[in-house]
C-alpha cells in the first residue's frame, strides 16, 4: 500500500514539474527572443487591417486590435514587462525581508518588536488600498510598481525568516559555533542561511507569479505601468471597450497571465512538495 | 483569558493608530488640493489659494487634522468632501452596504462550492478526483479576478444577454460580481478544506463513528465537518482583508456602487477626505475582524493564548 502510493505520489510531482517548467520554458524564450520573433516590433500601426479576427490572417495569427496592431506580438512584449517587474520585484523583497527577519529572529528585541507591529499593521492594509495611497503619491511608472511590489512584499519573506531562525537559533549546532565563539554575523551567514534557502526559494516562485498577478490589476487599473508600454494589464484595459466587437483583444492577453502565473504555482508547489512530503505547510 | 484579550485589543488599537497615521500623511502628500480645485480657472491669486485651503481646512498644522480625523472615525462624522460638499460619512453609509452584500454573497458562493469539493477530495485522496480537483483550484489561482469578471461579462451580457453588464440594478445584477469573487476565493478554500478535513479524518472519534455504522454521509457532514469548522473560520477570517481588495478592484469592472469605486473616483480628484475615510473604514473592519478571529480562536483553543 504504502509502495503503490509512494509510486502514484512520484508520478504526480513530476507531472507538476514537466508541465509548470515546459509552460515557463516557452514563455521566458518567447520574452526573450521577442524581437527576434516579430522583428516588425510591436507598435506598428496598420489600420488597413484593424480589428482582424484571430486565425483569419498569417500575419496576425492571434489577431488585431483596434489599431491594427498585432495582438501575438503584443502579449510576447507584455510578458518581457510582467516577468521584469515580477523578478526584480522579488529580488528586492527577499533581500530586505530576508535580512530584516533574520536580524529580528536572531537578535530579538527592538527590530524584533517593531516588525511584528509592521506585520500587523500590513495585515489590516489590502494590497490594493496601500496600493491607491501609494500611487496617489508618487504617481504610476513601471519603477513605482516594482518599489511598491517590494514595500507591500517584503515583510513575507521577513516573518518566514523570522520564524525559521527561532526555531532554529537554540539548536545544537548554534549552540556549538557560539560556544567556540564564531562571530555573530558568520552564524547568520553561514549557519542559518544556508538552512533558510529552501522555503525562501518555494515562497519566491509563488511570490513572482502573484507579483505578475498584482501588477497586472495595478495597470489595468491604471495605477501601474505608463499605458503606452505594452502590459497584459494595460492590454486588457483597452481590450475592454472593444469587448462586444473584438473578444480576442482581451482574452489573449488573460490567458498569457494564466499560463505564465500557472507555471509558476505548478513549479513552486512541486517544490513545496520536495521539502515537505506530508504537505502540513501546503496552507 | 482576559489578559490575552487586552493584549491583542491594544495591539489593534495600536495598528489603527498607525495605519490611519500613515495613510492621513501619506495623503497630504499627494498634492495641494486648491491647486487640484483650481485647475483651469484663469487669474488665481496665491491669495484666491490660500482663501481655498483656510476654507477646505488644510492650512492648519497635520497634527491638528489628525486629531480631528481621529475624533471623526469615533462619531462618524469625516468632514465635507472636498468635491461638491457632500458629508464624507453620508458617502461612506451609501457605498459601504454595496461593498458588504457583495462580500457577504461571495463567501457563500465561495462555502458552497469549497465545502463539498474539498471534501470530496480529501476522501479521494490522491485519486483521479483529487487531482482534478487540485488542478482547477490551481488554475483558479492563475488568473486576474478582474479578468475572470470581463469573461463572465463577455459570455453572461454579451453572447447571451443573460445578465446586465454592470451597475446595481435588480437582484440579477448581484450574480456577476459574487461568482467572480466566489470563484477566486474558492481557489483557495478548497485546498483549505481538503487540508484540515484530511487531519480531521485521521481523528479515532471518526474512527468510532464509522464503527458505530452511522452513513458515510453522517460521518462526514456532521462529525468532522464540525471539527474543521474552527480552523476554517480562522482562516475566513483571516481572508476578509483579500477579500475586501479584490472587490475593490471587481467594482472598478462591473461600475458597482462600492468603497472602491468612492476611493479610486476621490484618487482621481484628490478628495482627500473621502480617500483618507473610505480606507481608514475599510482597514478598521479588517482589524476588527481579525481581531474578532483572534479572541474566538482564543477562547476555543486555549494553546493560542501563550503563544
Amino acid at each position: 500500500m504504502a509502495e503503490s502510493m509512494k509510486k502514484k505520489r512520484s508520478f504526480d510531482l513530476s507531472m507538476e514539474l514537466i508541465v509548470g517548467a515546459t509552460l515557463l520554458i516557452v514563455i521566458l524564450l518567447s520574452a526573450l527572443f521577442a524581437h527576434q520573433l516579430f522583428p516588425d516590433g510591436v507598435d506598428k500601426i496598420d489600420l488597413l487591417s484593424r480589428l482582424t479576427p484571430p486565425f483569419a490572417k498569417p500575419e496576425h495569427p492571434l489577431g488585431s486590435d483596434p489599431l491594427g496592431r498585432d495582438v501575438l506580438a503584443r502579449v510576447v512584449a507584455g510578458g518581457r514587462i510582467s516577468l521584469l517587474i515580477g523578478v526584480t520585484s522579488v529580488i528586492g523583497a527577499v533581500t530586505l525581508g530576508v535580512t530584516i527577519g533574520l536580524i529580528a529572529g536572531f537578535y530579538r528585541g527592538i527590530t524584533d518588536m517593531l516588525m511584528m507591529r509592521f506585520v500587523d499593521i500590513q495585515l489590516a492594509l489590502p494590497f490594493i488600498l496601500l496600493a491607491i495611497t501609494f500611487i496617489a503619491i508618487l504617481g504610476g511608472s513601471l519603477i513605482n510598481t516594482i518599489i511598491l511590489l517590494i514595500v507591500s512584499q517584503w515583510v513575507q519573506y521577513a516573518r518566514l525568516v523570522r520564524g525559521q531562525v527561532l526555531a532554529l537559533r537554540d539548536r545544537e549546532f548554534i549552540l556549538a559555533a557560539r560556544a567556540i565563539g564564531v562571530k555573530d554575523w558568520r552564524i547568520i551567514v553561514q549557519h542559518l542561511l544556508p538552512n533558510l534557502t529552501g522555503p525562501v526559494i518555494v515562497l519566491m516562485t509563488l511570490n513572482v507569479a502573484n507579483n505578475i498577478l498584482l501588477e497586472s490589476s495595478l495597470t489595468f487599473l491604471g495605477m501601474g505601468v505608463d499605458p503606452t508600454i505594452p502590459t497584459w494589464g494595460g492590454m486588457l484595459a483597452e481590450g475592454r471597450s472593444y469587448l462586444q466587437t473584438a473578444w480576442w483583444v482581451s482574452v489573449f492577453p488573460g490567458l498569457a497571465i494564466m499560463l505564465t502565473v500557472l507555471g509558476l504555482n505548478l513549479l513552486g508547489d512541486w517544490m513545496r512538495d520536495q521539502l515537505d512530503p506530508t504537505g502540513k505547510t501546503s496552507l | 483569558m482576559a489578559g490575552f484579550i487586552v493584549k491583542r485589543m491594544l495591539q489593534a488599537i495600536f495598528a489603527t493608530l498607525i495605519v490611519t497615521l500613515l495613510v492621513s500623511y501619506a495623503i497630504r502628500l499627494t498634492g495641494d488640493p486648491a491647486l487640484m480645485l483650481t485647475q483651469g480657472a484663469g487669474s488665481i491669486t496665491e491669495a484666491d489659494l490660500a482663501r481655498i485651503r483656510e476654507a477646505l481646512g488644510v492650512n492648519r498644522p497635520f497634527l491638528v487634522q489628525y486629531f480631528e480625523f481621529l475624533r471623526g472615525m469615533v462619531t462618524f462624522d469625516f468632514g465635507k468632501s472636498f468635491l461638491g460638499g457632500t458629508s464624507v460619512g453620508l458617502l461612506i453609509k451609501g457605498a459601504l452596504p454595496s461593498t458588504l452584500v457583495l462580500a457577504f454573497w461571495s463567501m457563500l458562493v465561495s462555502i458552497m462550492i469549497s465545502i463539498p469539493l474539498g471534501i470530496t477530495a480529501a476522501v479521494h485522496r490522491n485519486k483521479m478526483v483529487d487531482q482534478v480537483i487540485r488542478v482547477f483550484s490551481l488554475v483558479g489561482l492563475s488568473f486576474p479576478n478582474f479578468w475572470l469578471a470581463i469573461m463572465l461579462v463577455l459570455v453572461f451580457s454579451i453572447t447571451w444577454n443573460l445578465l446586465p453588464p454592470s451597475g446595481m440594478v435588480g437582484s440579477l445584477s448581484y450574480i456577476m460580481p459574487s461568482v467572480t469573487m466566489g470563484i477566486i476565493l474558492t481557489a483557495t478554500n478548497v485546498r483549505l478544506v481538503r487540508t484540515t478535513m484530511l487531519e480531521t479524518l485521521n481523528a479515532q472519534y471518526i474512527m468510532v463513528a464509522r464503527a458505530k455504522g452511522l452513513s458515510e454521509r453522517k460521518v462526514l457532514y456532521k462529525h468532522a465537518l464540525r471539527n474543521c469548522a474552527i480552523p476554517l473560520i480562522t482562516y475566513l477570517g483571516l481572508q476578509f482583508g483579500g477579500l475586501l481588495g479584490g472587490i475593490v478592484v471587481i467594482e472598478r469592472v462591473f461600475n458597482w456602487p462600492g468603497m472602491g469605486t468612492l476611493a479610486f473616483d476621490a484618487v482621481g480628484a484628490r478628495d482627500y477626505p473621502v480617500l483618507q475615510a473610505t480606507i481608514m473604514v475599510l482597514s478598521l473592519m479588517i482589524i476588527l475582524v481579525n481581531l474578532a478571529v483572534d479572541i474566538i480562536y482564543g477562547l476555543v483553543d486555549p494553546r493560542i493564548r501563550t503563544e
